[in-house]
């Protein structure tokens, strides 16, 4: 098992994702006109419903348009952790991911190659999102578009290892449903995507204890500090911890010794 | 048998067995699914693991394989323990498994070359061994075809191919003809046996289909976790006091008539 093994199967991996997500281009644009849709025609209807005072990182008033941006990025991010979460239920009911679980290298890494390897077709679909919403005329600091890549690792993977954990934990494909209800709308809900949390607070002190518990939040939060070159440390400690404590619990639960692909196997053995 | 195969069976004679499975059982919670399996599969040597649905096939597979664990009994692969060294042992494995794991939207090259990454294969050297594997299953002119277009006989040899191409030294293959035609069936048959002949490589092939064993096959029959019989198929038959492997598969596997395929 040399390094250019480890290379190696990290590319094969890498470049079997984004082929599929070329053959796919039904999911690229869905991927793209979900937050289109939020970006042009919901906050266009609430741009004036809604007042924002100048919070950090913002140095000046902004349209309600701008200060969903992150929000957006973080609900890509989001629902692409949750895509392919869909995917690795479908491959291991299809037995697809067998063929990657039985090759020679550590279960860990190869893991890891696929979290990586999905975080990278989303910061792909980011990029795309925000350039189309440059030519709606958002745009963000120049520098922005760069300072905000690192984040955008750090968010992929955090939401993606939150996809991997579910996909070791849900068994069958027809439960998919559920995770949209009780993972996605209220982690996009609840946090600050599409209200700062003060506006929250005056609201509820509860709502808003439930957004600052919320991972997502803080996912945003990166995201919406390193949008303007700046860092949120708090959140951006968060966000790894809950990254790390993710794909620690995913790994877990692929471990062989517990039997994950078990229940199917019963009945055909 | 080719050069390669000789220096591969010259290799073998001095570590022993290719698989070696020792004292093995597996539950299911309090459900035994296996229970203290023994065999040994030399380099060369095809042995067909017959048993009903239910026996046991798939969670021995799966043992074998490092997607489920055991603690008790061991598993080597040409030396190599598979709980203490997966790595290594798995380096040695070409799978076929039950259900058809091919990406369906990509075309066969690309399924192939994911493979050769996953082991570690330069571009070069997977470029040579998929040509090669492909070109042995008639299945070269098709490289450039999505999976998704080719027949299910067809699908099985690519992933034939696919097992073959880091040169495992055990291929396993988990009831590989499941829903293919006769003709299409007894091809494939006759093509791994081949394989098991002039690369030396040690086969352990899964199936329910008696019609699938070759006289000169050793068997081993499993019936709901437990080893009934295992030899020559004379060996079977005389432990089961009968003269051929149909009869004794019914009286081995027979205490449930409803278990059977």
């Amino acid at each position: 098992m040399t390094a250019t093994h480890y290379y190696r199967c990290f590319l094969g991996i890498v470049s079997r994702e984004a082929l599929r997500f070329v053959h796919q281009r039904e999911r690229f644009v869905a991927a793209l006109v979900r937050p289109l849709v939020w970006l042009l025609v919901f906050a266009a209807g609430f741009r004036a419903a809604l007042g924002l005072s100048i919070i950090p990182p913002y140095e000046t008033y902004v349209t309600f348009e701008v200060y969903i941006i992150p929000g957006l990025i973080g609900m890509i991010q989001l629902f692409n952790g949750m895509q392919s979460s869909l995917s690795m239920v479908y491959d291991r009911e299809m037995g697809s991911m067998r063929t990657l679980l039985v090759s020679p290298l550590p279960r860990w890494y190869l893991l890891m190659c696929k979290l990586l390897a999905g975080a990278f077709v989303s910061i792909l679909q980011v990029y795309a999102f925000l350039l189309i919403a440059y030519f709606f005329g958002i745009e963000m600091p120049p520098l922005g578009y760069l300072t905000l890549f690192p984040a955008l690792v750090v968010s992929g993977l955090m939401l993606g290892g939150l996809g991997m954990l579910l996909s070791s934990v849900i068994k069958q494909l027809e439960n998919f449903a559920g995770i949209m209800n009780f993972v996605i709308f209220p982690m996009f809900f609840l946090s600050s995507a599409l209200y700062p949390l003060w506006k929250m607070k005056e609201s509820s002190l509860l709502l808003y204890q439930i957004c600052l518990a919320n991972p997502f939040t803080h996912a945003v939060e990166t995201i919406r500090f390193a949008l303007y070159g700046q860092v949120n440390f708090l959140s951006l400690l968060i966000t790894v911890g809950v990254l790390a404590l993710f794909v620690g619990l995913a790994i877990y639960g692929y471990n062989p010794a517990r039997g994950m692909m078990s229940r199917k196997t019963v009945t055909t053995g | 048998m080719t050069e390669q195969a000789r220096g591969n069976l010259a290799a073998d004679a001095t570590d022993g067995a290719a698989l070696e499975v020792a004292g093995l059982s597996y539950s299911f919670g309090n459900r035994f699914a296996l229970e203290e399996i023994s065999f040994a599969i030399q380099p060369g040597e095809f042995v067909v693991l017959l048993g009903p649905n239910g026996a046991g096939k798939t969670t021995l597979f799966s043992l074998i394989t490092h997607l489920y664990e055991s603690r008790n009994g061991t598993i080597r692969i040409k030396g190599a323990d598979v709980r203490r060294r997966p790595t290594r042992a798995l380096a040695q494995i070409g799978v076929v498994f039950q259900q058809p794991t091919l990406d369906l939207d990509l075309t066969v090259r690309h399924n192939l070359l994911y493979h050769a990454a996953l082991h570690g294969m330069g571009r070069q050297e997977a470029q040579h061994r998929i040509e090669t594997e492909l070109t042995r299953l008639g299945m070269y002119e098709r490289r450039g075809e999505k999976v998704r277009r080719l027949n299910g006989g067809h699908r099985r040899r690519v992933e034939i191919a696919r097992a073959l191409l880091h040169r495992p030294r055990v291929l396993l293959l988990d009831e590989p003809t499941v829903g293919l035609d006769v003709p299409t069936r007894r091809g494939i048959v006759e093509h791994v046996h081949r394989l098991c002949r002039e690369d030396g490589i040690a086969v352990l092939w899964a199936t329910h289909l008696i019609d699938e064993v070759f006289d000169d096959d050793r068997v081993i029959m499993l019936h709901k976790g437990l080893i009934r019989a295992q030899g020559s198929v004379n060996d079977v038959n005389r432990a089961a006091g009968v003269n051929s492997v149909g009869e004794a598969f019914d009286v081995l596997t027979g205490d449930e008539a409803d278990s059977g395929p």
